[in-house]
């Protein structure tokens, strides 16, 4: 009995360290270099077809500084405009094999602005630089509820210095919210490879730089769901690839 | 086991209004208290406040009072008073009361306050995971029932009067069927809580309410048919029926506005809020009156086991 506990508990030290080694090997190794002159991009548009839930106007009357100067403030879930979908985070699930890609200098940036998240879902690479900004005088609470990586929470002055952060393990729709303001809620993607992109305002997206090759791409909405395809990419090739919700996908 | 609360010295003992009344004080002030720790849940503010045990780096400085930081660290400054209220009926029932059992009572209240507290704090830095936010809410519950048991034990009713040993000859008897009721009731807390702090579905806390209903119904219409005559047992199981109606109803709205009309909501509404702290803060007091129940039972009646023989007729041995 006692046996079989000790062999248990290595087998789990044995585990636990085998993925941290894996985790810093791969972080430690250098860029799979990837040929420009052959890569390819990904252009597509992310449609929205039937009767979308209207956005519900928020009520931010319980903190004044909230409502100074800002214009009413909708939910995001479903910014349809024209049958184009904004908000979709598209990526490319696998496929890539075992490339390794640089992470990005510069850091991505999240603002508060009026009480809300600027951009509502964004992507970041592991490791990369999360700069956020409070551009409102209103304090924050920024919080992002992730399961695979380490969650945590932190306040921020009105107008307050810029806070830094990083993430390291892959991790799809994160929710961030502020616990001060309930309405406030984004999701943030950090990817191992920067090969994703969110759907703009006209429901377009473009993902550039791609080594020629098969992949599975996908677009995931923070209600709907994910939709992915297969697609293949040849060199210097511009790919057209859409997306597809319905009103069905958003009742489920 | 007889629930008489005296000790060889009590026949000295006598009722003391003014502590009795700031045990009735205390009560209301855990009623508010709970309510307060109902509406940050309600307004999912229990992290607006991200540090603990200071508030934005502060022991003593109030911040704005603004968005989910007004119910978080309302509930906060309620609770700092509740924990010094709970300190003085601590000394006072030392200096005060004679009985040994209610003086341990005040020190088990100082104890369960200051775990309340520690809890609270545990869930802010661990970021609400659900089994120390239902803890909470189910050592906050037991707490308020505690109190109000110790504002029983100093009433003039509970110290002048003698307790009776009526008895109970019924197969399942109303002791035993008011800590079946008191199991019911945490067994709903615990479901309801670990649904409302994430870590459960919502159908165990339905399937919960039939059950919990039917042995709350069972234990109240036994009391009344059975003992309409001793007053406190009465209005303990009046009680328990009318807040039982009143939970089920406050529950479907609860799920109406909550599951059925707001699961997509973009924040909290107001009638999700007001239903869901009402049916926390009526659970509060079933639980209470549950307590109170039991309590009675074991103060005014007697276990078959403890019936006076004479009770139960003179015992005819034949040949």
């Amino acid at each position: 009995m006692h046996l079989r506990f000790v062999f248990l508990f290595a087998l789990l030290l044995v585990g636990c360290s085998s993925t941290k080694q894996e985790t810093a090997q791969k972080s430690s190794q250098p860029p799979t270099p990837i040929d420009v002159a052959t890569a390819g991009t990904i252009t597509g548009t992310i449609t929205f077809s039937g009767d979308a839930p209207k956005p519900e106007k928020i009520d931010m009357s319980q903190d004044p500084a909230c409502v100074i100067g800002t214009e009413p403030n909708f939910s995001q879930s479903f910014a349809v405009d024209k049958g184009k979908l904004q908000n979709v985070y598209v990526y490319i699930k696998d496929d890539l094999g075992n490339r390794v890609f640089a992470t990005p200098s510069e850091a991505a940036t999240l603002d508060q602005h009026g009480c809300r998240y600027v951009p509502h879902v964004m992507g970041v690479m592991v490791n990369q630089k999360l700069r956020i900004l409070n551009s409102d005088v209103a304090m924050h609470n920024i919080h992002p509820a992730a399961q695979v990586n380490q969650s945590w929470n932190v306040s921020q002055s009105p107008k307050g210095d810029p806070i830094e952060q990083t993430f390291s393990k892959p991790e799809l729709m994160i929710p961030v919210k502020c616990n001060q303001h309930p309405w406030m809620k984004m999701y943030l993607n950090v990817s191992p490879h920067p090969f994703f992109s969110v759907s703009r305002r006209d429901g377009t997206f473009e993902i550039k730089g791609l080594p020629p090759g098969v992949y599975t791409i996908a677009a995931v909405h923070e209600r709907m769901g994910e939709k992915t395809q297969k697609i293949t990419v040849g060199a210097k090739e511009t790919k057209a690839v859409d997306f597809a919700f319905t009103a069905a996908d958003a009742n489920k | 086991m007889e629930f008489h609360l005296k000790s060889p010295h009590t026949s000295a003992l006598t009722y003391n209004p003014a502590y009795h009344r700031f045990t009735i004080f205390l009560s209301v002030c855990v009623f508010l208290l709970i309510v307060a720790g109902a509406l940050v849940t309600s307004n999912d503010a229990g992290l607006a406040v991200p540090d603990w045990p200071t508030s934005f780096g502060s022991f003593y400085k109030i911040p704005p009072m603004v968005g989910g930081v007004k119910y978080e660290h309302g509930h906060r400054m309620i609770a700092q008073f509740v924990g010094f209220l709970t300190i003085i009926l601590a000394i006072w029932t030392q200096r005060s009361d004679s009985r040994p059992t209610i003086r341990k009572l005040g020190w088990f209240a100082l104890t369960l306050v200051i775990a309340q507290g520690i809890l609270g704090g545990l869930t802010v830095k661990m970021l609400l995971p659900w089994y120390v936010s239902t803890g909470h809410a189910m050592l906050a519950q037991t707490f308020f029932s505690l109190t109000i048991l110790m504002s029983i034990f100093a009433s003039r009713r509970w110290i002048e009067t003698e307790p009776q040993h009526l008895p109970d000859v019924a197969p399942v008897g109303l002791r035993t069927l008011s800590l079946f009721a008191l199991a019911a009731v945490y067994m709903q807390l615990f479901l309801g809580g670990a649904f409302r702090h994430g870590g459960m579905h919502f159908l165990p806390h339905i399937i919960g309410a039939g059950f919990a209903a039917a042995i709350l119904l069972w234990t109240s219409i036994r009391a009344l048919t059975a003992f309409p005559q001793v007053r406190p047992i009465r209005a303990a199981a009046s009680a328990i029926l009318g807040l039982l109606v009143l939970q089920l109803v406050l529950g479907f709205g609860a799920y109406l506005t909550r599951i059925e009309w707001g699961k997509d909501a973009a924040q909290p509404r107001m009638s999700m809020v007001l239903t869901t702290v009402a049916h926390v803060a009526i659970g509060a007091l079933l639980l209470a009156h549950c307590f109170m129940l039991s309590v009675y039972a074991y103060r005014y009646l007697s276990s078959r086991s403890l019936e006076p023989a004479v009770a139960r007729g003179p015992k005819v041995v034949t040949a």
